[in-house]
């Protein structure tokens, strides 16, 4: 009754071998560059007086923060590509970000002493209850065409966005809005990035739920069919991106964009095999947002340039390229 | 065996299904045939979990679907719908893989391997198998979720429309393939078919179906008949002797 007893009499097929590890150790090596770089580059002469500290309190935090946050975002990205069964969404197409920042500002407002940890988690807190919104109204919406699910998020991005706003302008905080969410990690310095070890955990749970994430990607009947708990996967996983946009959010603000180029990137050089990908998609996160960080350090010191205006140029042009290969194939 | 016990469905006004008592024995090839809106899919999507009855009570090898632990029953029951479309990027092989997924969890082991081979040499994919699913013809990618299906290696398969899409000589060679596997693997083969002249020349039981009930069950003998057809399809049917197996002609009333 088994398949597999009679496996010998069919040719088995030509397996793959173990991938090769060797493209991966050059994109860690080059991420690693990358990493480096960041450390040694900035205003400050670390050879001047002080220079040791200054290193310890702002370009190892900077630079943590960069590889903690790059692949945090880049990887919830991944996630809610899966959930959803779509391309183009990622936390800031979502509305999960955005959620994230009414938290945070909420969290100002009503608890103005609170810690960081605290705001942490009332904006996880929110970008989780926002994106089971979306995804309540992506279930409800009928026609689920590759475009309409990011419109979808983005639209509910957009109101809850003016909602904060609103709300910025009736408690004047209007002006803390736009250096809060305006991602960048000028501010970043010891003390402060400390929370973004959470963020680690994310990556890690979602390499554990790899497979199941996988069999979440062929869409609730595909999983159910294969024994997969979808509406428990569905709930997990959204809990992961909230606590990453969350956390993220509160530390350094939004970075656009980084969820959704580096998985697609990827996916479009290797395919979907989320296991072996999710290494990829972490460096990825890290190199971009590290590359675009250096940008924004460099292109007019000693003034930096936000890493969201940049990741903001790169990224839309790549969604729009996106947009377009996606049509083409129909 | 699979039964149904007074199973009823509606969506919004729309009375979809039943109440159907129905008994589905285990082995052989059996085809839900009917009108469009008949019930089939409803039906069949049912007794597969994908969809909740309003009423009654769905058992596949005694278990209850309903209450059945998700990851026992997803190892005694396959169902493949008949829409597929996957966002995802993987290949012939990498999708079949994910079929063993109720048995490994993922790790995929050295039975889940030779299951896959089987799989894929049953429905001749192992020139294909490292191909993209997005490089391969509609009825290469159906037989790719086919073999999906085939390794989570289940006693039941149900198959919505396996034939959809499927030009004349490879829905032949699907129907072939079906039959095998329950005359080799000893599966007990659900599916729903369009053309009752597949349920005739393949099919051991045919259950024929009209606005949400079971109307007739029988042999493809008991069921091909002048008056049994053109009442359940609503037309003119004749029925004339085929090569081997009954023949219903009704093109032109």
């Amino acid at each position: 009754m088994t398949l597999a007893t009679d496996a010998a009499t069919v040719a088995p097929g030509t397996r793959p071998g173990r991938r090769p590890v060797v493209p991966l150790a050059l994109a860690g090596l080059l991420t690693l560059a990358l990493v480096v770089a960041s450390l040694f580059v900035g205003v400050y002469d670390l050879r001047a007086d002080g220079g040791g500290d200054m290193f310890l309190i702002t370009r190892v935090p900077r630079t943590l923060a960069l590889v903690l946050a790059g692949s945090a975002m880049a990887v919830s990205g991944l996630v809610l590509q899966q959930l959803t069964q779509n391309r183009f969404v990622e936390p800031t197409t979502s509305g999960t970000s955005e959620w994230a920042a009414l938290g945070l500002l909420l969290s100002v407002i009503l608890l103005p002493s609170a810690g960081i940890a605290t705001r942490m988690v009332i904006a996880s807190l929110a970008a989780f209850a926002g994106t089971m919104v979306f995804m309540a109204v992506l279930r409800r919406v009928q026609v689920r065409s590759t475009l309409v699910v990011p419109v979808v998020g983005i639209m509910l991005g957009a109101v809850v966005s003016s909602l904060t706003t609103l709300l910025a302008i009736s408690t004047n905080y209007l002006q803390l809005l736009g250096t809060w969410f305006m991602g960048s990690f000028t501010g970043v310095v010891r003390g402060q990035y400390e929370v973004l070890w959470v963020v680690a955990a994310v990556c890690a749970a979602t390499f554990v739920l790899a497979d199941r994430l996988t069999v979440a990607g062929l869409g609730r009947d595909v999983a159910t069919n294969l024994g997969l708990g979808y509406d428990r996967l569905v709930l997990l996983g959204t809990a992961l991106v909230a606590v990453a946009s969350g956390v993220t959010t509160v530390v350094v603000g939004f970075l656009p964009f980084l969820g959704l180029v580096v998985p697609n990137v990827v996916a479009l050089l290797r395919g979907d095999d989320l296991r072996s990908n999710l290494p990829w998609v972490c460096l990825g996160g890290v190199a971009l947002v590290t590359a675009c960080d250096l940008v924004g350090r460099t292109v007019r010191m000693p003034f930096e340039v936000p890493v969201a205006m940049v990741l903001g140029l790169v990224g839309a042009a790549a969604f729009v390229a996106l947009v377009l290969r996606v049509q083409r194939r129909g | 065996m699979i039964t149904l016990d007074g199973v009823a469905k509606t969506y919004g006004d729309v009375h979809a299904l039943g109440p159907v008592d129905l008994e589905i024995p285990t082995g052989g090839v059996t085809a839900l045939v009917g009108p469009n809106g008949a019930g089939k899919s409803t039906m069949l999507t049912i007794v597969g979990r994908l969809l909740g009855a309003d009423a009654g009570r769905v058992t596949v090898g005694g278990l209850d679907v309903v209450t059945a632990r998700p990851r026992e029953l997803a190892k005694r029951l396959a169902i493949l719908r008949q829409e597929n479309h996957f966002v995802a990027r993987l290949t012939v092989r990498q999708l079949v893989q994910l079929g063993r997924f109720p048995h490994s969890q993922g790790r995929i082991t050295r039975d889940d391997e030779a299951a896959v081979d089987t799989a894929l040499g049953f429905l001749d994919l192992v020139d294909l198998q490292h191909r993209f699913l997005d490089e391969l013809s509609g009825g290469q990618r159906q037989r790719a979720y086919v073999a999906m299906v085939l390794a989570q290696d289940t006693e039941y398969v149900l198959l919505d429309e396996p034939l959809n899409n499927l030009d004349m000589q490879h829905a032949v060679s699907m129907m072939a393939r079906l039959r095998r596997a329950a005359d080799e693997l000893g599966k007990t083969v659900v599916l729903v078919v369009h053309d009752i002249n597949f349920a005739s020349a393949y099919a051991d039981q045919v259950v024929a179906m009209t606005e949400g009930r079971v109307r007739y069950v029988g042999t493809p003998r008991e069921v091909m008949t002048d008056a049994v057809l053109s009442d359940v399809f609503a037309t003119p049917v004749t029925v004339v002797e085929g090569p081997g197996y009954p023949l219903a002609v009704y093109y032109r009333a």
